[in-house]
């Protein structure tokens, strides 16, 4: 196959080519630019983000003090579960899909996503989703009381009318989600530059390819699931109910075979961000770069057989519960790799510490330390004492807080100068990074100790020896959900009136397809496949020179 | 290869949104009617129409598009790989329907029966209970519609197995024949996929009725009744799905669409049918013989 690409011809409308967006806001509805869509995606996340953080902050305003002060139980409850839910499907999600629209075909040198109209659609089944689900608290009944797990028979049997809204938003949000996966799959694996090899690609760019995977194994289970949930609720299955020969605990099973993957769906694609960030600043190759491919998809493939980890405490025969535990544990190699990778791309780099990378640097530690209260969890017989105790609480959120949330604002920090051609406010943003990680680390350390003291999660009300780390624990949320203010106002001026910037590398070692477009980014880039001495000056690791 | 390098973006277009209000009419009025909303049905079947509409609508501009040569081999490439996928997708919903199935005839229902270390459960919940599959008399029999028999598998089912069986090879025949320019021939093997498909569909209405009008087995018949219809219900659904986008490539065919190089449409339909076969099969096996 020749691969001049001289003769490369644009299959889009002359006028189109040459002149930007549509004018009005209609462009946004019917637009099939990735640039769009990824800021689209990116804006809802955010914005689903500061609802969801409203709601934590409801949750934390109740746990300030023993006793029942500002909410019901009731109500309380759907405020535990909405926040998980919209977190997860509503922020973290859509917000790492955004990402990808914006910098997968950037960094492959592509015009475009594959499929940019069905790409539209994905995005534009979010609104009506998320609009579904937050309905449910406005209706008879209340919201969805039982956990963002939503266990049967708390979810069938007991559960409020409302319940077949989330359904329905369940359903919603994971076509949305396969849509995007196979459009990102079909993107990177025929879209990329002819020159660019598998091997050549951006580590963002595997992660999510490998991500894309993990969705469109899991979420149709999920799918499923909430499908026997409603037939359950409404046409007389018994799936989950024991008096016809179902199992409440067969729910479970299919849940975390859906669950335990997406945790993974919404941690890869932070492991590409933080791969991409930490070698621009430490002015050095990747270290490892396949040992990191290789490791994310050992992760990916680990993460299907390893469900059960979840439930060990639902009476499974100890054969089964040793092999979770062993299967649990072996993820750590692979993630270990990862850490070392990072930690090793830094060594004796000439590092410099602009705000993505102060997240970056973040993100290794306080993910560790998530990663390591995992391990904990995964010994079956400490799991006993930790089980559904704030120990867990700690746990995700040091994953998916200090994260994959932390990795989202480090890409942010990283990416936007390029998107808009502005740079942030750097000492406000440097105020910003230190707010948050103290106030995280207040908000999120004590909890810890909180269940190994015992104390369960998804309770408006505890014993009054939890009193004090809890108190704690607030004053560090809400100095935690203040900081998102300062982040919404250094993103909102760095957009309207930060300082131009004209450098298209924006930074001043990165590497990557993404900085060789002008800046800020053109609407159309690509439009012709970048040769192959440009893909191979322009890789961030050793392994393609 | 000219072509490889030629990059198709197509313009902005109103079909999503279409598809979104659609949707959401669909499922917000479904689960408004569950709970007995007037107008839930009615936007239900709103919602319905409309996305029907955004499907023709969409289906019809691509089928333009690509009849009047604007794509090329990448888009495609990018249309096998999505099918593909979206096959991979379906494969693991059905496999969320047959993991019930297995867990309830190895792990749920032996264990009520007291199996494994469950012999308290057993004396304690309902100490009546046999374990057997399939599974007629349920845990508490008064929660439910005990059926006075199954489906055998060696009567409509088995049939429906050769039906399904035939179709894959007829479609396979009409494959064979758009590939060497035999049109006549494409329009015969794709008419006979179509009416073995018919066929099956009307064979399993028969079957359902017979389960509700004279068996008593019904979807609220215990777990046995909710693994049956659930499976054989949504594989039927896209039987029926398959069949009406066979009808669509059938009409495209005789109005002189796809050559030998280009049918994509054509091989996107034929991956979906044999999709649909191959679950059969595990169906076939699992849910009606053994």
């Amino acid at each position: 196959m020749a691969t001049t690409t001289s003769d490369v011809q644009i299959d889009i409308d002359a006028h189109d080519a040459h002149h930007g967006p549509e004018k009005g806001l209609l462009r946004w509805v019917k637009t099939t630019n990735h640039k769009d869509i990824g800021t689209l995606y990116l804006w809802f996340a955010f914005t689903m983000l500061l609802i969801g953080g409203a709601m934590a902050m409801v949750i934390r305003a109740e746990l300030f003090q023993p006793g029942l002060q500002l909410v019901e139980p009731q109500f309380f409850n759907q405020m535990t579960t909405l926040h998980g839910l919209i977190m997860v499907f509503g922020a973290i999600m859509p917000a790492f899909v955004g990402l990808a629209n914006w910098q997968i075909p950037l960094m492959i040198g592509a015009p475009d996503m594959a499929l940019p109209r069905m790409n539209n659609w994905s995005f534009w089944i979010l609104p009506f989703a998320g609009v579904m689900l937050l309905s449910t608290l406005f209706m008879k009944g209340g919201g969805p009381a039982f956990g963002w797990t939503f266990y049967a028979p708390l979810s069938t049997t007991f559960a409020p009318e409302s319940t077949d809204f989330f359904i329905f938003a369940i359903h919603m949000l994971g076509f949305s989600s396969i849509m995007g996966a196979i459009n990102i799959i079909a993107t990177v694996m025929n879209m990329r530059a002819p020159d660019m090899k598998l091997m050549d690609m951006p580590l963002f760019v595997w992660t999510w390819l490998i991500t894309a995977f993990l969705l469109i194994a899991a979420m149709p289970v999920l799918a499923g699931a909430v499908t026997m949930m409603l037939t359950d609720r409404n046409f007389g299955t018994s799936f989950f109910d024991a008096a016809g020969g179902g199992d409440p605990v067969m729910f479970q099973h299919i849940f975390w075979f859906f669950g335990h993957p997406e945790v993974y769906i919404m941690i890869l694609p932070a492991f590409g961000v933080i791969s991409q960030i930490i070698p621009t600043f430490a002015r050095k190759p990747l270290f490892g770069y396949s040992s990191m491919v290789y490791a994310t998809a050992s992760i990916a493939l680990l993460s299907f057989v390893v469900w059960a980890h979840h439930m060990f405490l639902t009476g499974m025969p100890i054969a089964g519960q040793m092999y979770f535990m062993y299967a649990t544990i072996m993820i750590s190699v692979p993630t270990g790799v990862k850490v070392f990778n990072w930690v090793t791309t830094m060594w004796r780099g000439s590092l410099t510490f602009e705000t993505p990378m102060l997240w970056a640097i973040a993100f290794v530690i306080l993910f560790t330390i998530g990663g390591f209260s995992g391990l904990m969890l995964g010994i079956a017989p400490a799991d006993i004492q930790y089980h559904d105790t704030y120990f867990v609480v700690a746990h995700f959120h040091y994953v998916l807080v200090t994260g994959a949330l932390f990795s989202i604002i480090a890409a942010v920090y990283y990416w936007l100068p390029k998107w808009c051609g502005r740079m942030y406010n750097e000492k406000l943003a440097r105020i910003h990074f230190w707010w948050a990680v103290i106030s995280v680390n207040v908000l999120f350390f004590p909890q810890h100790f909180l269940g190994l003291a015992g104390m369960p999660r998804r309770i408006p009300d505890y014993a009054t020896q939890f009193a004090d780390f809890n108190m704690i624990s607030s004053i560090g949320g809400f100095a935690f959900g203040s900081s998102f203010l300062l982040l919404t106002y250094i993103i909102v001026s760095c957009i309207r009136s930060g300082e131009p910037i004209e450098d298209e590398r924006v930074w001043e070692s990165a590497k990557g397809l993404e900085w060789t477009v002008a800046t800020p980014a053109p609407y159309h880039t690509f439009n012709e496949p970048p040769q192959k001495d440009k893909i191979l000056s322009e890789s961030s690791h050793v392994g393609a020179h | 290869m000219q072509s490889h390098n030629q990059y198709f973006v197509p313009h902005g277009s109103y079909w999503p949104i279409v598809g979104s209000v659609g949707m959401a009419s669909l499922l917000a009025g479904f689960a408004s009617s569950l709970h007995g909303s007037a107008l839930g049905s009615g936007a239900m079947v709103l919602g319905f129409g409309i996305i029907i509409f955004m499907v023709f609508g969409w289906m019809g501009q691509v089928v333009h598009e690509s009849e009047a040569g604007t794509y090329n081999k990448q888009v495609d490439r990018s249309f096998r790989m999505s099918m593909a996928w979206f096959i991979f997708s379906e494969v693991m919903f059905f496999a969320a329907f047959f993991g019930a199935l297995f867990y309830a005839r190895n792990f749920s229902v032996p264990w009520l029966g007291g199996a494994s270390n469950n012999f308290f459960t057993h004396q304690e919940l309902w100490s009546d209970f046999k374990a057997v599959w399939p599974l007629i008399q349920m845990p508490d029999p008064s929660k439910f519609s005990v059926p006075k028999d199954i489906i055998h598998a060696w009567e409509i089912p088995a049939i429906n197995t050769l039906c399904l069986l035939t179709s894959g090879a007829t479609l396979t025949w009409a494959h064979w024949a758009l590939l060497n320019n035999k049109r006549n021939q494409i329009i015969a093997g794709l008419a006979a996929t179509i009416i073995l498909g018919i066929i099956f569909l009307s064979l399993q209405a028969l079957e359902y009725g017979e389960a509700y009008k004279h068996l008593d087995l019904k979807l609220s018949s215990g777990i046995y009744g909710s693994t049956f219809f659930m499976l054989t219900g949504f594989h039927g659904l896209h039987v029926t799905l398959g069949t009406i986008m066979l009808i669509v490539i059938l009409m495209r065919v005789i109005r002189g669409h796809f050559n030998p190089e280009n049918h994509f449409g054509f091989e996107g339909v034929a991956w979906y049918w044999h999709f649909v076969d191959v679950v059969w099969l595990g169906l076939f096996i699992f849910v009606y013989w053994l």
